[in-house]
């Protein structure tokens, strides 16, 4: 059996459409102070970010999403994107 | 005997107190029970009181799901027994999915911390038996996190079935058709926004939450809750 990989992954959680966002229509508000009046559907969110170690992406990818599903959203009223990529190893970044 | 009251205790919690002089007032016995404590048995009813159980973090209610007390409330809850949650205790009985919905941010963003008056909408729930329907209680509220939205067919469900509890006079934090509290589908598990403890005595300024905490331990005596397991 391979050695477990590690992956980066990238969960963004959403409030659903048509719940109503308080938080993101205030943030669209203040944006005529910048000069900006362009600005629409602005929606505010949380992103979360962690490693994982799995036998391969897909594995990964499906431990990540009960990760999401069961703590990171609260499905009643958000929704999550979950994106996984192999983690880039600690000092190899160029 | 008198009623023997568990109140949950989660790290951050901070109404447990008043939530077991309240009860100890109107007669019956009540201990603190550690969120790390699955054992709840020898309990006649169970309170999840308010504050900010595991800090709030994430999002209210979502890492004290977790906590190993749920286990023993889920039992509970299952067996019959009456089990009310106060605002944080509201918000963790949703996360755990012991009650159906969510609380949001108010609308306005706003904290909220008022007295508020909320009406009587159903007698059919361990918190409201025998309180006539459309009695007004003016009850503190006390949070950030207290709009309850639910999908249309979880709200058309709540109504048909007699579910909405309670309901607020003027909505204060846009909760969908202005509900301050609901029941589970066998009306043993009841969440709510405001503070009945906190209208418990005249110095507070309100004595309306006593009917409320009567009604649960009305609702606690073992024999009546041994007939809805």
């Amino acid at each position: 059996m391979a050695p477990p990989e590690r992956f980066s992954v990238l969960v963004e959680v959403q409030l659903r459409e048509g719940v109503a966002d308080p938080q993101g229509a205030t943030i669209e508000r203040a944006l005529p102070a910048l000069g900006l009046s362009g600005v629409t559907e602005m929606r505010a969110g949380k992103a979360f970010r962690f490693d994982i170690a799995a036998e391969d992406e897909g594995s990964a990818l499906a431990q990540a999403t009960v990760v999401a599903h069961r703590l990171l959203a609260n499905p009643v009223i958000e929704e999550s994107v979950v994106t996984v990529t192999p983690a880039v190893a600690a000092g190899s970044a160029a | 005997m008198p009623a023997r009251v568990g109140v949950v205790m989660f790290p951050g919690t901070n109404c447990e107190h008043d939530a077991v002089l309240a009860v100890e007032r109107l007669g019956a016995s009540a201990d603190l029970v550690w969120h790390g404590d699955p054992n709840v048995a020898g309990y006649d009813a169970l309170v999840l009181p308010g504050g900010f159980a595991h800090g709030d973090y994430l999002r209210p209610g979502a890492i004290a799901r977790f906590s190993p007390v749920m286990e023993g409330v889920g039992r509970f809850a299952a067996e019959g027994g009456p089990v009310v949650g106060i605002c944080n205790g509201f918000q963790v009985l949703t996360e755990a999915g012991l009650l159906p919905g969510a609380l949001q941010k108010n609308r306005g963003l706003r904290f909220l911390c008022t007295t508020v008056r909320v009406r009587v909408e159903s007698q059919a729930s361990v918190l409201t038996a025998g309180v006539p329907v459309g009695t007004e209680l003016a009850i503190p509220i006390n949070h950030f996190e207290g709009n309850y939205t639910c999908d249309r067919e979880t709200l058309d469900l709540l109504r048909d079935e007699d579910r909405v509890v309670l309901r607020y006079v003027d909505n204060p934090n846009g909760s969908v058709d202005g509900i301050a509290g609901v029941c589970n589908g066998s009306r043993n598990v009841v969440g709510l926004m405001p503070h009945p403890e906190r209208a418990s005595d005249p110095l507070l300024g309100s004595v309306d939450g006593v009917v409320l905490l009567a009604a649960l331990l009305g609702s606690a005596e073992p024999a009546l809750h041994a007939t809805v397991a």
